[in-house]
């Protein structure tokens, strides 16, 4: 499924006092298979932007009660707004809200405070339960759970009938993502996943991304404020900022464009650093700012002058 | 005179059963900036619960000041010992900053003008004296942060322990939390303990622990701990980036002085390389 949108605004409290704009006149398009980055400051409008991929925030034009303003004599048509993942469309009344959720997983800050049931199966097989459109059988649950549950680095014989307060804060992690991705949708979603982890558990939940996005999910949109980890993981990333999105780039090239980021008031990967320091002191250095590429292209230029 | 002192100290959650802090020994001296590392569940907020007597150890000693902490001195520790917490959202009280501020100070019965003197002080040193009449809930994550900070220093505190407070903030948020820290240690003098997963942020510390299943695995100057990265790793830690990106020049025979600082790094590919 292709993410497209073009000319998409929002405004919160809109026509009232307190109406602030949060999203202006964005596009931006996701392709099916990518593992796509999300940067910008708190306020910037990613969170709202995410939001609209599974319908939490909607389009205007996509509420029953929408009625099309008539333009004012003499003032141009405002520029038309498209949202569109795979086939639905998310300006239309008609679209099937429930069915695109199936398909567009959303894993928010922190999901593992959103652990509510009694036992790890419940907890996963709740999604399952709400998205299936005929009632699934105890078999299919057990299974789906299984499969969920298994994917995620946890043990179903072991964890299933435990309390998911019991866990450990990765396991949680982990069980929370589990319910997420139960319903097997294409496209998911994660806000910041590896916040508040160990260093070790940072990169599990990244390892066990690309492992869902490699067997699990067409594509991974992940929002977060780690260059680094923007650097490590992505094909391409987009930056917003005060609501609009200034670039969309693979990483490689993004991190090139550092002075157009520290305007922004962004940061740049360590290795980005580096390598504008190495510059300066005369050695350049052609890498796409991962790690192993930066150790390796130094390598290759101390065998180079050997 | 030390800070802080744990002698033999255990905890155990009642519902739980094992250990969460087993015969721990900790001394923290006066003025001293100590970074406690540690992965999810190796007892770094237990421990900061225990100092200030939110909770009570099962067994083992634990002084501030030389005073020691049982109910009769509970009120007055909980004065010397500040914890600043990890979730922005759940430490404000009040809906200005200035009120939210004078909470704690208001708490203990300070006369009026006290107070506004405090308040000053602690706007003024946490760096947010602008935002006096602010609403709280429009702040962001790293001034909400800076609040908090600033409502346990109207309290005077000689101890400040920071729980994970930059677990939840973006990058400019932690880099705010971390200088204020740093500056209250080196011109107030406050004793600092900063727990935390980050291991960049240790690095400024005067030194650094590392826990694991209750207790003090290891310590030394930041730079003593991080030599030892597989010990660390046993430890689900790791060392800062710049650290990782060392050991892996040398691994692919750059011969590399071991360093946590990006200029010194630099100089030192230079000199490899050219």
């Amino acid at each position: 499924m292709r993410i497209v949108a073009e000319h998409l605004s929002y405004t919160y409290n809109a026509d009232t006092l307190f109406a602030t704009a949060a999203l202006k006149d964005v596009s931006l398009t996701v392709e099916e298979g990518e593992f796509f980055g999300i940067i910008g400051h708190t306020g910037s409008g990613k969170s709202t932007f995410v939001q609209h991929l599974n319908g939490l925030i909607r389009v205007p034009s996509s509420m029953k009660r929408y009625k099309k303003k008539k333009p004012k004599k003499g003032q141009a048509l405002p520029p038309q707004t498209v949202l569109t993942v795979g086939e639905y469309d998310l300006t239309d009344k008609k679209t099937n809200f429930r069915e695109l959720r199936k398909h567009v997983g959303m894993v928010f800050q922190y999901p593992e405070y959103q652990l509510f049931a009694e036992t790890v199966k419940e907890d996963v097989a709740f999604g399952l339960k709400n998205f299936s459109e005929k009632k699934p059988t105890n078999e299919e649950i057990t299974e789906a759970v299984r499969a969920a549950l298994e994917v995620v680095g946890l043990n179903y014989n072991e964890i299933a009938k435990k309390s998911p307060f019991e866990l450990s804060g990765g396991q949680k992690r982990r069980v929370a993502i589990a319910g997420v991705i139960v319903t097997r949708p294409e496209i998911l979603v994660l806000d910041e996943p590896a916040a508040g982890l160990d260093p070790v558990g940072k990169r599990e939940i990244m390892e066990l991304l690309h492992k869902l996005h490699k067997e699990w999910c067409k594509t991974v949109i992940i929002v977060s404020h780690d260059m680094d980890e923007i650097s490590e993981n992505c094909t391409r990333a987009a930056v917003f900022s005060e609501g609009s999105v200034r670039y969309v780039l693979p990483p490689h090239e993004l991190f090139q464009k550092r002075e157009e980021l520290r305007a922004l008031g962004l940061d740049i990967p360590l290795t980005a650093r580096l390598c504008e320091k190495l510059e300066q002191a005369g050695v350049k250095l052609d890498c796409d700012f991962t790690i192993d590429d930066f150790v390796a292209k130094l390598s290759a230029l101390k065998e180079g002058k050997a | 005179m030390n800070a802080l002192e744990l002698k033999g100290v255990s905890f155990s959650y009642e519902e739980e059963g094992g250990f969460r802090i087993d015969n721990l020994n900790l001394t923290v001296g006066e003025g001293e900036f100590v970074a406690v590392l540690g992965h999810n569940g190796s007892g770094k907020s237990t421990l900061a619960r225990l100092c200030n007597g939110l909770l009570e150890a099962d067994a083992g000693e634990i002084s501030v000041f030389g005073v020691p902490l049982d109910s009769k001195n509970l009120f007055e520790i909980r004065k010397n010992v500040g914890v600043v917490f990890q979730n922005p959202d759940n430490q404000t009280v009040a809906t200005y900053v200035e009120d939210d501020v004078a909470f704690g100070a208001e708490n203990i019965g300070l006369p009026r003008e006290e107070i506004g003197k405090r308040i000053d002080f602690a706007l003024k040193a946490t760096g947010i004296e602008q935002l006096r009449h602010s609403t709280a809930a429009r702040l962001s994550g790293g001034q909400k942060q800076r609040v908090a900070i600033a409502g346990v220093l109207a309290l005077k505190p000689k101890i400040i322990i920071l729980d994970e407070s930059t677990a939840m903030l973006d990058p400019r948020g932690r880099r705010e939390i971390v200088e204020v820290v740093n500056k209250l240690n080196k011109e107030e003098g406050i004793t600092v303990l900063l727990i935390t997963h980050f291991p960049e942020e240790a690095l400024m510390a005067d030194r650094a622990i590392v826990m694991n299943r209750g207790t003090v695995v290891m310590q030394g100057t930041p730079r003593e701990v991080f030599a030892r990265q597989e010990e660390l790793l046993t430890y689900n830690l790791d060392l800062p980036r710049i650290g990782i990106i060392c050991n892996r020049l040398r691994a692919l025979g750059l011969n590399i002085a071991d360093t946590m600082d990006e200029d010194e790094l630099v100089k030192e590919i230079v000199r490899c390389v050219s």
